[in-house]
């Protein structure tokens, strides 16, 4: 097992050697989970070598053996006798099912385990930071209630703390994804679903929407910051900057841009640096997950529920 | 696919194997078909069992304010009635009581059905009078999709019904159609049993 | 989408072909869908040309178009696949192009060769078109062919039927080649999920040509299903029972079985977008009660017994050609029956495993995951049993072996990702990742793609009367082996390095090495396609050299080896009545295999009609009016179809009746034949001397 689990590992490394560059670099942006940052992440790496190892034991009898049959029992040369006649062995067919059904019960317990274990549903610690994610069309709006901050395509988070996500949407279905802190799950309109999820080293990872959702899917991107608590201090009390996070500012957000779009829209500078707002209203989330609780017509408010079209773009500026 | 395999129910000519192969074989099919077009129906039944709560119905027109349960108890009996009317059809084929008796019933038969489209029919008018259209809320979607696609096939059973009265009239009651009107039957009991899981689970399991 | 609706025309005006865009702004996208759509017209203006200028107008209709004979439905259906694969590969080759110059910036506009909705446009149309119109009449057309055959059977059980559904599949298929042409396709994928596809977020004509190009073809699949299940039940010949029928027919009941049942799912998927599209309904819209999950589940309530629908016909073909080219009888025969069937039957359990991160609890991931990884346990038996049967044969590398030996290698790695995917809590990371779609290619691509041609290989002698050129089938063999290789492979790395599926950029440069290694594999999986249509047009060339009038060129054991090559019409002179699971190559190992019957009685026949082409063409017109709200045109042609099925129910369709003399004759003819070629040994199998009559003193099944 273990000796699998390092060929498993070797393997894997060797596979990403080309990201191996860019370890070196300053302040690498880690994008997978084979670089994790946190608790999930970690034992979701661990558990896809465990299984990539347990599985060796009924496929490499076939990658193994397919070319030394066709190499002994090949018909211009054969090595080995020959029964044509052959056809049931109760002894091999007792192997034959046998092992594959052995190999799935260590899988499927193993599989249990880390399931029950890695329930994006369970908080991982007591007092979990709370922070809530909106998924707009190209961008991500994150508030962290508590505080009073919003941000958009930024998640600064403190190193030890265990982190509880909201997620919603308010345009389609979309899946947000921390490859280096955890797992995805999908966010979608009138509904919250959950991530819960910590770091344990500081680092910058790359976060991202993972469901394709229109022209500018592959540029929905966001940083996650993992903080000393110190740093994350700072960072809180730095608090929203100017702009408010209220009806108008969420309207104009809403519209189908990406980030450095949106800084236009917005009248901020830069390109694509994430943006920060104060969030002082209460109960942003809530309020966009009801408005999609309405019978028939569009809601009305915080961006009504249809998609933005061109002329709510005009008569907004 | 012997001799010994007669095909049950019908009257075909002689009792040697060929027109009875071949029924057996058209026969069967039709079951298959009506078993996938069960898988259809049972979906959505799951799916209207799926919007049946407060966010399906999402504030609009609930079964309460909609279903007049005295309509559909009408209905049901228009149907059912149907089905026991499809017995004279089977029974004139079997027994060669000729074509009058066999296109009488299937008459009897498309009456029926028609009755019981009529309130159906009624009774979408004034569901979408107060409101229960299908574009108010994902239950309504349901509702309307299910009992509609059972209307639907109400009214291809009466087309068909026509198709085979014309046939008999044009053709007699020969080996084919002898075999379709039995695929027929199948098809018309299909749409009693599947009224009985709508009158049920739609309309009764709400309201109650 | 333009502003009125014509009455005439709908919403069809001279802006909607891609000839407008380039004139509006010539740039590499818009030069690329222009010459896409260049290459159908002009394709069809070829086709049109060569139809006309060989006279064959005529025998097309008369002896392909209104033929019942399942035989002829099947090679169409393959014909009609192995279009659709040129140019669903042509469009992967694009969209590896595409990625390889798609390194960009979060700042700045996507850049690469086609603008970003084009490119969802490719892998919307490129997925539609791998499963439901490549791989969906690959293996309906194979079986169509082989089935029957092997029953023992003269024909499918409802021939008129059958050509229905053919009709039904090509109309589906039209519909995505016309949207090159004429306006442009959805954008969400293959699996088109809602509320993206929803009238609200991808409003014009797009998904309307997927929906009703998957509604219409989709009803022509479960008519199939339905046929082959009643033709297993029913038309076996006497003396096949179930436990002598050959492995591919268990795994066409296996197909029939899931058809009949997931096929209806998809239709209400699929219907119910269309209502919420078309007329307002609430059934995925984000607002009013809708609710997305439900679309997902049912969809995938089909998608997943769609995809053991695909690889159990190639699992049968597998079954066949291990065992005939190790010379060597199948091991484990039960063992297969029973891991088909309960492939088959846990197939419908599983669906959930492709949603695991929509946020249900932990329990109903981990019962559906285990659920998925007990389907491996058949699956690994089967391989196994391939294993044991060519152990202590005496295998021929013949083409199809080669692609056997590729997918044993490759798709074993497909199930370690497969099990990998099946946990839950790795799912969550490697979810819509390009290590899914690595996936997923990984089994389909060995799985179906290799299992159908290596069955096309096998079985084009029994059905065009000359084999396939061994070397150049080998080639291509190895050029799908290897393009798979560089093309896949990398995209596994991709994705555990983080990179989504359907992306039209990404910003990681560390992404691109592997890039141009998935890129080399297309031009790779290009000169594959290239090499599979240069192996039929070389052996077409060389007929004469290749032809096995025989009939049994690989020296096999199952019934239609027994007939001539090409089969006729009627394939069986007499309906054979069976002793053994292995009847010819009893009958081979008796004496005299080829005698004659002793009598010879008039067959029947169905006719010939068009009605099959007449209800296609009706739902084309449908299909197409729907999509671009022509109503006048929609309504005629939807009332057209029960029309034509009550006229036909009118009137008295008598069989076509072949006289006795001429079966007598003909087959006599053939005995004659094979008692004047000389009989080859397999070491002879792939030179001019195999003439399909094998020396029957080699072991056949």
């Amino acid at each position: 097992m273990v000796e699998a689990k390092w060929i498993a590992r070797c393997f894997l490394f060797a596979s990403i050697a080309g990201s191996a560059s860019g370890l070196c670099a300053a302040e690498p942006m880690r994008e997978s989970f084979l670089q994790p940052m946190g608790p999930v992440a970690d034992e979701q790496f661990n558990h896809l070598l465990r299984v990539i190892g347990i599985t060796m034991v009924v496929i490499l009898p076939v990658l193994v053996g397919v070319p030394l049959i066709l190499w002994r029992y090949r018909y211009s040369a054969p090595l080995g006798e020959y029964t044509p006649r052959w056809e049931f062995s109760k002894k091999l067919e007792w192997v034959l099912w046998g092992v594959p059904v052995l190999v799935v019960v260590v899988l499927a317990s193993w599989l249990w385990y880390s399931t029950q274990k890695l329930d994006p549903y369970e908080p991982l610690g007591p007092e979990p930071l709370q922070v809530q994610a909106i998924g707009l069309d190209w961008k991500w709006v994150f508030i962290y209630p508590d505080e009073g901050i919003a941000t958009v395509n930024e998640l600064a988070l403190p190193v030890g703390r265990p982190v509880e996500l909201t997620l919603t949407t308010d345009t389609v279905m979309q899946s947000l994804l921390i490859s280096s802190l955890t797992g995805q799950i999908y966010a979608m309109p009138g509904m919250t679903t959950k991530l819960n999820f910590a770091a344990t080293r500081p680092g910058v990872a790359e976060g991202e929407n993972t469901q394709f959702n229109g022209t500018s899917f592959g540029r929905q991107k966001f940083t996650v910051r993992a903080m000393t608590p110190t740093d994350y201090a700072t960072w809180t009390a730095g608090g929203g900057g100017g702009l408010l996070l209220d009806e108008a500012t969420y309207t104009i957000l809403r519209r189908q841009t990406v980030l450095a779009e949106a800084r236009q829209d917005l009248g901020l500078e830069g390109t694509a640096q994430p943006i920060r707002m104060r969030a002082t209203e209460d109960g942003i989330l809530e309020r966009i997950v009801a408005k999609y609780h309405t019978s028939g017509r569009r809601a009305h408010g915080w961006g009504g529920t249809g998609r933005p079209s061109d002329n709510s773009v005009q008569t907004a500026e | 696919m012997s001799e010994t395999n007669l095909y049950p129910g019908l009257n075909l000519g002689s009792g040697h194997g060929e027109a009875h192969d071949q029924a057996e074989t058209t026969v069967f099919g039709f079951w298959v078909f009506v078993m996938s077009d069960l898988f259809i129906f049972g979906i959505l039944f799951a799916s209207y069992a799926s919007y049946l709560d407060p966010i399906g119905m999402a504030g609009g027109p609930g079964p309460q304010t909609l279903f007049d349960i005295k309509s559909v108890a009408i209905q049901t009996a228009f149907l059912l009635v149907g089905g026991v009317a499809y017995g004279g059809v089977s029974i004139g084929t079997k027994y060669e009581h000729g074509r009058t008796v066999v296109i009488a019933s299937l008459l009897l038969c498309a009456a029926l059905g028609a009755g019981f489209l009529f309130f159906e029919v009624k009774d979408f008018i004034t569901q979408a009078g107060k409101g229960g259209v299908p574009q108010a809320s994902g239950w309504l979607s349901a509702y309307w999709a299910l009992v509609g696609l059972h209307g639907v096939h109400v009214f291809s059973g009466i087309l068909w019904i026509s198709a085979m009265i014309a046939q008999i009239a044009v053709r007699g009651l020969d080996d084919v159609v002898k075999v379709r009107l039995s695929m027929l039957g199948v098809f018309w009991h299909f749409l009693d049993l599947i009224w009985v899981g709508i009158f049920s689970f739609v309309f009764l399991v709400p309201l109650a | 989408m333009n502003e009125a609706t014509s009455p005439i025309f709908g919403n069809l005006n001279w802006q909607v072909t891609p000839y407008t865009d380039l004139l509006r702004d010539v740039n590499s996208s818009t030069i690329v869908g222009a010459g896409a759509a260049s290459v159908l017209v002009l394709g069809t203006i070829a086709g049109v040309a060569l139809l006309t200028y060989m006279r064959w107008w005529g025998p097309l209709y008369r002896n392909w178009l209104t033929s019942p004979d399942a035989k002829k439905i099947g090679i169409m259906y393959i014909a009609l696949a192995l279009i659709m694969l040129a140019r669903g590969i042509i469009e992967g080759f694009v969209m590896r192009t595409h990625q390889a110059t798609a390194l960009g910036t979060l700042a700045q506009q996507e850049s690469g060769l086609v603008a970003p909705d084009h490119f969802a446009q490719l892998f919307s149309t490129h997925g539609t078109i791998m499963i439901f119109f490549v791989a969906m009449p690959l293996l309906i057309g194979l079986i169509n062919f082989v089935l029957p055959q092997q029953l023992g059977a003269r024909d499918m059980a409802f021939p008129v039927v059958n050509q229905v559904s053919l009709g039904l599949t090509t109309v589906g298929a039209a519909l995505v080649m016309i949207s090159l042409l004429i306006g442009k396709f959805g954008t969400g994928g293959w699996t088109m999920y809602p509320p993206y596809t929803g009238i609200e977020y991808s409003p014009g004509e797009g998904v309307d040509y997927w929906l009703w190009a998957i509604l219409i073809s989709g009803i022509g699949s479960t008519l199939t299903g339905m046929n082959f299940a009643v033709t297993i039940f029913k038309e076996r010949a006497p003396g096949m029972h179930f436990m002598r029928m050959p492995l591919f027919c268990w795994t066409s009941l296996c197909v029939a079985i899931m058809m009949i049942y997931a096929m209806p799912a998809l239709t209400v998927s699929s219907a119910m977008l269309a209502l919420d599209r078309y007329a307002g309904f609430h059934f995925f819209t984000n607002e009013a009660g809708g609710n997305m999950m439900n679309y997902a589940n049912i969809f995938w309530m089909f998608g997943h017994p769609e995809v053991y629908i695909l690889i159990l016909p190639a699992f049968g073909v597998f079954s066949e050609i291990s065992s005939t080219y190790s010379g060597k009888r199948l091991y484990g025969y039960t063992s297969l029956v029973i891991a088909s069937m309960s492939i088959a039957v846990i197939s419908f359990t599983v669906w959930l495993h492709h949603f695991f991160t929509m946020g249900q609890s932990a329990g109903v991931n981990i019962a559906f995951g285990i659920a998925t990884m007990i389907i491996g346990i058949p699956t690994g038996v089967k391989i196994y049993d391939w294993m044991a049967t060519m152990w202590r044969g005496r295998v021929r590398i013949t083409a199809p072996i080669v692609y056997l030996t590729g997918f044993f290698l490759l798709f074993v790695i497909g199930g370690l990702s497969g099990i990998i995917l099946a946990n839950p809590s790795i799912d969550y990371q490697v979810h819509n990742s390009t290590f899914l779609v690595a996936h997923f290619h990984n089994v389909i691509i060995p799985g179906v793609l290799y299992g159908m041609l290596a069955g096309i290989h096998y079985w084009f002698p029994k059905a065009f009367g000359f084999r396939l050129d061994e070397a150049w089938g080998r080639r291509t063999a190895f050029l799908f082996v290897g393009g798979f290789v560089f093309t896949f492979l990398p995209l596994y790395v991709l994705g555990l390095m983080g990179m989504p599926r359907r992306s039209p950029t990404f910003q990681n440069p560390d992404f691109m090495p592997w890039m141009y290694i998935a890129g080399f594999g297309a031009v790779l999986m290009l000169c594959a396609l290239t090499s599979l249509f240069w192996t039929f047009w070389t052996s077409y060339r060389n007929r004469l050299a290749l032809a096995v009038p025989g009939g049994d060129p690989w020296n096999g054991s199952t019934l239609e080896w027994s007939t001539p090559a090409p089969a006729p019409e009627w394939t069986f002179p007499r309906i054979p009545h069976v002793q053994a699971r292995h009847d010819w190559g009893e009958t081979k190992r008796s004496n005299d295999p080829w005698r004659a019957p002793k009598q010879y009685c008039d067959i029947e026949m169905p006719s010939n009609t068009p009605h099959g082409l007449l209800i296609a063409g009706a739902s084309f017109c449908f299909a197409f009016a729907m999509v671009w709200h022509i109503w006048w045109l929609a309504i005629l042609s939807f009332l057209a179809v029960p029309g034509l099925i009550a006229l036909r129910g009118m009137m008295i369709i008598e069989p076509k009746i072949i006289k006795a003399a001429e079966v007598e004759e003909a087959d006599c003819r053939f005995r004659q034949q094979v008692a004047n070629l000389s009989a080859v040994t397999r070491a002879d199998e792939e030179t001019s001397r195999n003439r399909g009559v094998p020396d029957v003193s080699e072991f056949a099944g």
